[in-house]
C-alpha cells in the first residue's frame, strides 16, 4: 500500500468550510487523505511524520486564473522594468528608474554576447514612470550599431528598436507614413513602434518572433520554477495557439517527473471559425493530463484601456480619444458561445471595456436559452470596468468573473487622469461589487504584464494603492480572508476544478503554497511580502531554494 | 520593378466581401490575383474555383493563388511580392471588424507594394441600420470613411426610392467614394482594379458591359496634371477610376491614378505612351465632359 506521510505544519488555512485551520494534513498517492490533528490522521493506519513544514504555514496551492506562460521564455531577454522583479532562478533585477539605467544594463549584457550581429531583447520597459518619456533609436544605437536591438513595453504593446533593427525590416528610409511609428525631424523612424501592426515586421528581426504569445520549451520548464516561487501550483495559459507542435510539447513538458504545476491552457479564437475551434476543443480535451488541462477556449472581445483599444460605453475616452476596437465581432461571439454551450466547452471571454462587456454579456443570453447549460461558468477577463448592474447580470447568467485587481497599482493612476478618469478608474477591478452581487470571482496578474505572484494581486485587491501611494476605490477593497479564498478556491472554480483543487480537504490533489508566515494574521499591507518556501504539488515536494 | 497594386476590400461580417472575391477570381480574364485572408477559418474561395490546396495556399485556376496571413501581412504581401511569376494584383480581404484605413497603412510598410483603392463592402438591405448599432455602428462609418468604392450589394431587393435614398446617405458617410450598386457582388473586375492592357499590344483593353463603360483620354497637350487629376475623382463626369500617363505643361510625364474620389499623382517611370483611361458608370460616363476637361479628342 502506497506511503502514508503526515506534515504537521505551524498553521494550515484549508479554505475547507468545516475545518477552516488545522495542525496537520495527511497525504497518499498524491493526494490529500485527511486534515486534522495528529491523532485524528494517525487513525487511517502506518504514518510517517514529516515536520519539515513545522514552522511554515501552508495554504491551498494557489490557482493563477489568468496568465501567459510566455513569462518563461521572455526572461532569457533582458529584464528593463521599473520594478524589482524576480527571475526563473531566483535573481531579483533591481527596477530600472532612468532611460540612462536602461542603457547600461543593455550595455552589460551586450558586452557579453558572442558575434556582433546577435540581436538584442529585453522587455518590461515602462517610460508612464518616467513621465511618458520616449526612448528614440539614438539612445539605443550607444548600446550597437550592428546588432538589432529590441525593447517590449510591459504592455506588450509598443516596442523601441535602435537603427539596425529598422535597417533589417527595411523601415530605414523616408516616407514611412503609419500611425504607429513617428518619425523624427529628419524624416526616418524615431524608433518607437505602436501597437502591433508597427511591431510585427521589425520583431522577427529584434528576438520577438511572430507566435510570442506562446512559450517554447525551455520557457515552459522555467515558467515552472516561477510557479514554485510564486506557490502556484496550478496555472492557465490564457491565450494558447495550442499547434500539435505546441500541444506534444507541452504535454511532454509537464509530464516530466518533476514539472511543479499543473498548466491549464486555453486556445485563443483567432484564425479559426467558432465552428473550427469547437470541434479542434473537443479533440483535445480527451488528451488531458493529470498536469496538462486541455479543451477550453478563450475568446477576446476588445483590446486595452491604455492603449485605447477598449471598447467603451458612454462617455467614452476621458482624454476623448476615439473608441477602441473589435478583436471579435458580437455575431462571431455569439456563434462562438452558442457551439461551445452545445459541445460542453468553456468559453473565458477577455473584456476590458465596459461596451465590450456588455457585448459578451448580450451575447450569452440568447445562447444560453438556445442551449441551457447548468454551471457553464463561462468566465469573463480582466472585465475591468464593469458597473454594478453588469455584475448583477453576471450572476443572473451565471457567469464568473476574473479581475485583473492588480492592474491599478500598476496603471490606476494613469486611468484616474488619461484614461477613463476618476470615477471610472476608482470602481474598475470591482471586487467589493462583485463578491457582495455573488458573482463567482478570481483575481489575477495576467503575467507577464505583471509579475506571477498572487500574494502581490491578493495585496492589490485588499488595499487598492496605486504605484504613487493613493488608495484610489477604497469602497471596492475586499478583505485579507476574502483576497484570499479568491486566489485559491476562487480561481479553481472559474476552472471547474474546484472539486479537485483550490482547498486542503480529503480527496483533493495535495497541492500547497508553503509560506514563511501567516497572511491572515499579517499586517494587510505585508501581504505582498510573506514569503514563499515553495510548493507541494501533487505530493511532490518543490523547495524554491533547490529549484 | 513597378510596384504591386494591392486593393483592399473591407466590409461588415456578411456584407458579401467572399461573394465579391470569387467573382472577381472568377472574371480574372487572365489577371494573376493573389487573394490573402487573414481568416484561415473561412477560406473564402468557392471549391470549383480551387485546383491544389497545400501550406495554407490554394491554387487556383489561371494561375491565382489565395493564402491567409494570420497576424503577418507584411510577410505575407513580401512572399508574394518575391513571387516568380508575380502576380498582377493582390486583394486584401480584411476581417469585418478591420478599419481598412489602418490594413494600408500597414501594408505600405512592406516595399514594392503599392495600394491600388479601398474597396468596402455593404449589404444594401441593412447598412444603415446597422451604422446606427450600438456596438459596431462606429465600425461600419469608419470602413465607410476610408473607402474609395463602396460595393452595395442587394440593391435588386430594394424599391427605386429606398435605393436613392442609401445611396444619397452613402454619399455622406462614404465622402471619398463612389458606390456601385450590386448584385451578389457582380462588378466588372476593370471598375475595381482597373482595366488591363490588352494582349501583346500594351493599349488598354476596351471595357463595356450593361453597368460599365470605358474610354480613353489621349490630350495633344500638357495638362495641369495635378487639377485634372482632382477634377476627374471629385467631378460629376460618373469616373470610378481612371488610370494613364499624362504629359503636364512642362512636358514632364506623370502617372495618373484616380479610385473614388481620391486622386494620385506621381512623376512616370520610364517612357511610356501618354493617354489616360477612365471607366465609369454607362449611363453616367459624361464623355463631352472628361473631353473638355482635358481639353482632348476621345
Amino acid at each position: 500500500m502506497a506511503e502514508t506521510i503526515i506534515y504537521a505544519a505551524r498553521k494550515i488555512i484549508t479554505m475547507a468550510p468545516s475545518r477552516p485551520e488545522v495542525s496537520h494534513v495527511a497525504v497518499r498517492d498524491g493526494r490529500i487523505l485527511g486534515i486534522g490533528t495528529l491523532e485524528e490522521l494517525a487513525s487511517w493506519g502506518d504514518y510517517r511524520l514529516d515536520d519539515r513544514f513545522a514552522g511554515k504555514v501552508l495554504m491551498p496551492g494557489f490557482v493563477e486564473g489568468h496568465a501567459h506562460t510566455m513569462e518563461g521564455t521572455l526572461w532569457r531577454n533582458v529584464y528593463v522594468g521599473w520594478f524589482d522583479r524576480m527571475d526563473p532562478e531566483g535573481r531579483v533585477w533591481p527596477g530600472l528608474k532612468s532611460i540612462d539605467a536602461v542603457v547600461a544594463r543593455l550595455r552589460e549584457a551586450e558586452a557579453q554576447m558572442s558575434g556582433p550581429e546577435t540581436p538584442l531583447a529585453a522587455w518590461a520597459l515602462d517610460p508612464i514612470y518616467m513621465e511618458n518619456r520616449r526612448v528614440t533609436r539614438l539612445e539605443l544605437d550607444q548600446v550597437s550599431t550592428t546588432r538589432p536591438i529590441g525593447i517590449l513595453h510591459a504592455s506588450g504593446h509598443i516596442m523601441n528598436v535602435n537603427t539596425r533593427a529598422l535597417e533589417l525590416a527595411g523601415l530605414m528610409k523616408p516616407g514611412v507614413n503609419h500611425p504607429g511609428i513617428p518619425l523624427g525631424e529628419d524624416g526616418l523612424p524615431l524608433g518607437p513602434l505602436y501597437g502591433p501592426d508597427a511591431m510585427t515586421p521589425v520583431g522577427p528581426h529584434v528576438g520577438f518572433d511572430r507566435a510570442m504569445t506562446d512559450c517554447d520549451e525551455r520557457g515552459l520548464r522555467d515558467y515552472g520554477k516561477l510557479c514554485v516561487r510564486a506557490g502556484v501550483t496550478t496555472c492557465t495559459d490564457l491565450a494558447a495557439r495550442l499547434t500539435d507542435d505546441s500541444v506534444d510539447m507541452m504535454l511532454r513538458v509537464t509530464g516530466e517527473e518533476d514539472y511543479p504545476a499543473c498548466i491549464v491552457p486555453l486556445r485563443v479564437f483567432f484564425g479559426m471559425s467558432a465552428e473550427e475551434i469547437v470541434d479542434y476543443c473537443v479533440s483535445l480535451k480527451p488528451r488531458s493530463t493529470e498536469r496538462l488541462r486541455l479543451g477550453r477556449i478563450k475568446a477576446v472581445a476588445d483590446g486595452s484601456i491604455q492603449g485605447f483599444s477598449a471598447r467603451l460605453r458612454w462617455p467614452g475616452y476621458y482624454n476623448g480619444a476615439p473608441n477602441g476596437l473589435w478583436y471579435t465581432a458580437p455575431e462571431q461571439m455569439s456563434e462562438l458561445y452558442h457551439r461551445a454551450l452545445a459541445a460542453g466547452l468553456q468559453v473565458h471571454t477577455h473584456t476590458n471595456g465596459d461596451q465590450a462587456t456588455q457585448m459578451a454579456l448580450d451575447m450569452l443570453e440568447p445562447a444560453l436559452k438556445a442551449h441551457p447549460s447548468p454551471d457553464h461558468r463561462f468566465t469573463l477577463q480582466h472585465c475591468q470596468m464593469a458597473d454594478a448592474a453588469q455584475f448583477r447580470k453576471m450572476r443572473s447568467l451565471g457567469m464568473n468573473v476574473n479581475l485583473f485587481a492588480n492592474h491599478h497599482f500598476y496603471w490606476g493612476d494613469e486611468h484616474y487622469r488619461l484614461t477613463v478618469g476618476p470615477e471610472r478608474a476608482c470602481r474598475m477591478n470591482a471586487c467589493r461589487t462583485a463578491l457582495d452581487t455573488g458573482v463567482p470571482m478570481a483575481i489575477h496578474s495576467d503575467a507577464p504584464v505583471t509579475p506571477l505572484g498572487p500574494l502581490f494581486t491578493a495585496w492589490a485587491a485588499v488595499n487598492r494603492i496605486t504605484a504613487s501611494g493613493r488608495v484610489q476605490g477604497e469602497e471596492e477593497r475586499i478583505s485579507v480572508s476574502e483576497a484570499l479564498y479568491a486566489i485559491t478556491l476562487g480561481a479553481a472554480y472559474t476552472l471547474h476544478m474546484d472539486g479537485e483543487v483550490g482547498s486542503i480537504e480529503v480527496g483533493k490533489r495535495a497541492d500547497f503554497a508553503v509560506l514563511d508566515s501567516d497572511p491572515t494574521q499579517a499586517d494587510p499591507m505585508a501581504l505582498k511580502d510573506i514569503g514563499v518556501w515553495g510548493t507541494v504539488q501533487g505530493g511532490r515536494i518543490f523547495p524554491a531554494s533547490a529549484l | 520593378m513597378t510596384p504591386l497594386p494591392v486593393t483592399v476590400i473591407g466590409g461588415y461580417l456578411g456584407a458579401g466581401k467572399t461573394t465579391l472575391v470569387n467573382h472577381l477570381l472568377r472574371h480574372a480574364a487572365g489577371r494573376r490575383l493573389a487573394v490573402l485572408v487573414n481568416e484561415f477559418g473561412d477560406l473564402p474561395i468557392d471549391a470549383d474555383l480551387i485546383e491544389a490546396e497545400e501550406d495554407g495556399m490554394i491554387s487556383i485556376a489561371g494561375g491565382c493563388i489565395c493564402c491567409s496571413f494570420g497576424s503577418d501581412l507584411i510577410g505575407a504581401l513580401n512572399d508574394l511580392a518575391a513571387m516568380e511569376p508575380r502576380p498582377d494584383h493582390i486583394l486584401v480581404e480584411s476581417s469585418g471588424v478591420a478599419i481598412p484605413g489602418a490594413i494600408v497603412s500597414t501594408m505600405l510598410l512592406a516595399d514594392g507594394i503599392r495600394s491600388d483603392g479601398i474597396v468596402v463592402v455593404v449589404d444594401g438591405e441593412t447598412v444603415r441600420q446597422r451604422a446606427q448599432d450600438d456596438y459596431v455602428g462606429d465600425t461600419i462609418t469608419r470602413q465607410l470613411s476610408d473607402a474609395e468604392i463602396v460595393v452595395v450589394n442587394k440593391t435588386d431587393l430594394l424599391a427605386h426610392a429606398v435605393q436613392t435614398e442609401l445611396m444619397e446617405w452613402l454619399a455622406e458617410a462614404a465622402p471619398g467614394a463612389i458606390a456601385i450598386p450590386a448584385e451578389r457582388g457582380r462588378v466588372a473586375p476593370g471598375a475595381l482594379l482597373g482595366v488591363l492592357p490588352a494582349p501583346g499590344t500594351g493599349q488598354p483593353a476596351h471595357h463595356s458591359d450593361r453597368l460599365f463603360d470605358s474610354l480613353v483620354l489621349a490630350p495633344e497637350g500638357g495638362q495641369p496634371i495635378e487639377r485634372l487629376a482632382r477634377d476627374l475623382a471629385t467631378g460629376p463626369h460618373g469616373v470610378i477610376r481612371a488610370k494613364g500617363y499624362l504629359r503636364d505643361i512642362e512636358g514632364a510625364l506623370w502617372l495618373i491614378q484616380t479610385v473614388g474620389r481620391r486622386w494620385e499623382v506621381t512623376p512616370a517611370q520610364g517612357p511610356h505612351q501618354t493617354g489616360l483611361v477612365c471607366i465609369g458608370f454607362r449611363d453616367r460616363l459624361d464623355r463631352s465632359g472628361l473631353a473638355a476637361l482635358a481639353g482632348a479628342t476621345v
